[in-house]
């Protein structure tokens, strides 16, 4: 379309596709939760970005963790006649009747890392979201690829009791070590997805496992337990790393501090980057008519001390975590 | 008085030994100690070291809880007190790190001190403002991520050793010696057993109780931003959305297991100290014991259960743990 938008858009991102710039003219409004935790600051920072390559004039609206505000937002967003609409919805339920104003407004409503309830219906275009039971399988089969065969006991360190996220990546896990026998889960306990939990059940499980001598991996449902169970390793003169492997989930950048100490094995990413494939969804729509499917999953990538952990640590510690 | 204390004692001395055993039977390595890096490491030693933040918080909550009052910021105070060591600590000395958060933590205590003594409002009411807001300053303070710090002063608060001890464990145990002098080496804690059990009475007996109440409030914020830097210091980091969570709960239940009435009056700072280390000794064991988690909550809850009706005086006073329900004539001591 016009001249400036082309060029930048190809000077930011050379992998972009030609509709990216099409869509210059696009008002995309998006309901935030909050700042609830690191990676949904980060969230924010990358769909600002990712805005900015694509050229769409983004509005953020902090819902401060309620409901009531992000149906404001909602409702304001359609008052204004936004392009679309991306929604983190902070619950999965009482979304049907200010998604059905939308609906009847012709704005399409993206959501973002979380589906609501009853998921699938017609009231949004697509879901953009992880699979944290793919994140948990991705962990496991690292797991087993590097115990190679090696008798291996493992011990846990889950999330919350009872967040669908913790059952979702214990059982994700539990799937991906299932065909090896060597590797099993000895103790398992939730750290309730701090570092001071973590660091405090891992200084039990090392003294219930003989000092550490029985454990040879660690996987913990984030990164932050895992940072605290790193410390406690240490203090009991353990070597996190090389003696007890270590794998998480959530690649936050502290973790890749660790890394490239050599004081962490892994981790799989829950990646921030959740509006890019959501601006490319709704540009194709727009554009071409094209329907995205329900639902989209965002890459889980595993990265270890082999990707270069402070060159990602750099790149991962200004974005907010 | 003096031959009383040990009486009183009893039950939750025996709680905190039974509780001990039973972590002893579900981990037979559980008071195996050695030296680790010039610092004592053992099971036993993490249920001292870990109850560490909830003792120091329990010595400020024991003397709110005497005057009659109860204080629930004292979670949030330990974020925003933990927050602001862990910003400073690679930019300034240790010396300005400490009283910048101790000095936060005195005017936490101020802002509940005055709301409750000056403008009358009723305690739980007061200080449930700081818990709601404290967090949120907290997250103001460390914009809303983990801020982490490299600085080995501070890290030595809550990873050090002194003498083989943690060092968590000496503050707390030097906290809880400076009270007990100011509170049993002065008339202060018969002043503030005064004005918890009677303020008027007090007031007009020539108790300043406005000020006792100010102070104690101060006091209670001063033990928690001991305890947030000791809880920042151990992750070495300040984590403000996690960082003392529910705390002031257990702080509570360690002043009540520790025998304080929560309709004020009399009181025991050590054994508040013993009630925040049977909570931890029994965290401690429930890690250890390999229960699943969801059953966590549940364990908690029976041995919360079975150690304050070992207490109540009904259920046969000095008996403790036994249940048992015949001792009728001893149930006039103290206040159900």
């Amino acid at each position: 379309m016009n001249l400036r938008a082309l060029l930048l858009a190809s000077a930011v991102s050379g992998a972009l596709f030609s509709v990216g710039a099409q869509a210059a003219d696009m008002t995309i409004g998006f309901s935030q939760i909050g700042s609830e935790s690191g990676w949904r600051a980060a969230e924010t920072t990358v769909s600002k970005a990712e805005a900015k390559k694509r050229n769409i004039n983004f509005k953020i609206a902090d819902a401060q963790q309620k409901q009531e505000n992000q149906i404001k937002a909602i409702r304001s967003f359609v008052a204004q006649g936004v392009d679309a609409i991306f929604l983190a919805p902070v619950v999965a339920t009482g979304w049907d009747s200010v998604l059905k104003e939308a609906k009847e407004a012709k704005i399409p409503v993206v959501l973002l890392d979380r589906d609501i309830d009853p998921a699938g219906k017609d009231l949004y275009l697509t879901a953009v979201t992880s699979d944290s039971v793919h994140e948990g399988k991705v962990a496991g089969e690292w797991l087993v690829k590097t115990a190679a065969g090696k008798p291996c006991n493992v011990v846990e360190l889950q999330g919350t009791v009872g967040a669908s996220v913790a059952t979702n990546r214990k059982k994700g896990f539990e799937d991906g070590i299932a065909g090896a026998s060597n590797v099993k889960i000895v103790r398992s306990q939730t750290g309730d997805f701090t570092r001071a939990k973590g660091k405090e059940v891992m200084e039990s499980f090392i003294k219930a496992e003989g000092g550490g001598k029985n454990i040879c991996a660690v996987y913990a449902h984030n990164d932050d337990m895992m940072v605290g169970a790193i410390q406690a390793m240490k203090e009991a003169g353990l070597k996190p790393g090389t003696e007890i492997l270590t794998v998480s989930i959530d690649a936050v950048p502290d973790i890749f501090k660790a890394m490239a100490a050599g004081e962490a094995n892994a981790t799989v990413e829950l990646t921030p980057n959740m509006a890019g494939p959501a601006f490319d969804a709704v540009i194709a729509f727009k554009e071409k008519g094209t329907v995205p499917p329900k639902w989209i999953q965002t890459e889980s990538k595993l990265y270890t001390q082999a990707d270069n952990p402070m060159a990602v640590y750099e790149s991962k510690k200004d974005l907010g975590y | 008085m003096a031959l009383r204390l040990p009486r009183i004692g009893t039950s939750q001395i025996v709680a905190l030994g039974l509780i001990l055993v039973a972590n002893w039977i579900v981990s037979p390595q559980f008071f195996d100690i050695r030296l680790q890096d010039g610092r004592l490491f053992g099971s036993l030693i993490d249920v001292f070291n870990r109850g560490a933040p909830v003792a120091l918080l329990s010595i400020g909550m024991v003397l709110v809880i005497a005057m009659r009052g109860i204080d629930l910021s004292v979670g949030a105070v330990m974020a925003i007190c933990g927050a602001i060591a862990a910003s400073l600590a690679d930019s300034h000395s240790l010396p300005v790190v400490l009283a910048a958060a101790l000095g936060a933590g005195l005017l936490c205590g101020l802002w509940n001190g005055l709301l409750v003594a000056v403008l009358g409002i009723q305690p739980i009411v007061a200080t449930l403002i700081l818990m709601v807001a404290g967090r949120g300053i907290a997250q103001l303070i460390t914009e809303g991520r983990i801020v982490t710090f490299t600085s080995p002063d501070l890290a030595f608060l809550g990873g050090g050793s002194v003498l083989g001890l943690p060092t968590p464990v000496v503050l707390t145990l030097g906290m809880m010696a400076l009270t007990l002098l100011l509170v049993r080496g002065t008339a202060l804690g018969l002043m503030i057993e005064a004005t918890g059990g009677n303020p008027r009475a007090s007031a007009l007996a020539g108790i300043g109780t406005r000020f006792i109440t100010v102070a104690v409030y101060m006091w209670s914020g001063l033990c928690a931003a001991l305890a947030g830097i000791v809880a920042s210091a151990d992750i070495l980091g300040a984590d403000a959305n996690n960082a003392g969570l529910w705390l002031e709960l257990d702080a509570i239940l360690a002043v009540v297991i520790g025998g304080t009435s929560l309709f004020g009056g009399r009181f025991s700072i050590l054994l508040a100290v013993v009630g925040a280390f049977i909570i931890q000794a029994m965290n401690t064991g429930i890690l250890l014991s390999g229960f699943p988690p969801e059953t966590n909550l549940v364990v908690k809850a029976v041995v919360v259960l079975a150690v304050l009706l070992a207490q109540s005086p009904r259920l046969g006073g000095h008996l403790a743990g036994l249940g048992v329900l015949f001792n009728r004539s001893k149930s006039g001591g103290r206040r159900p």
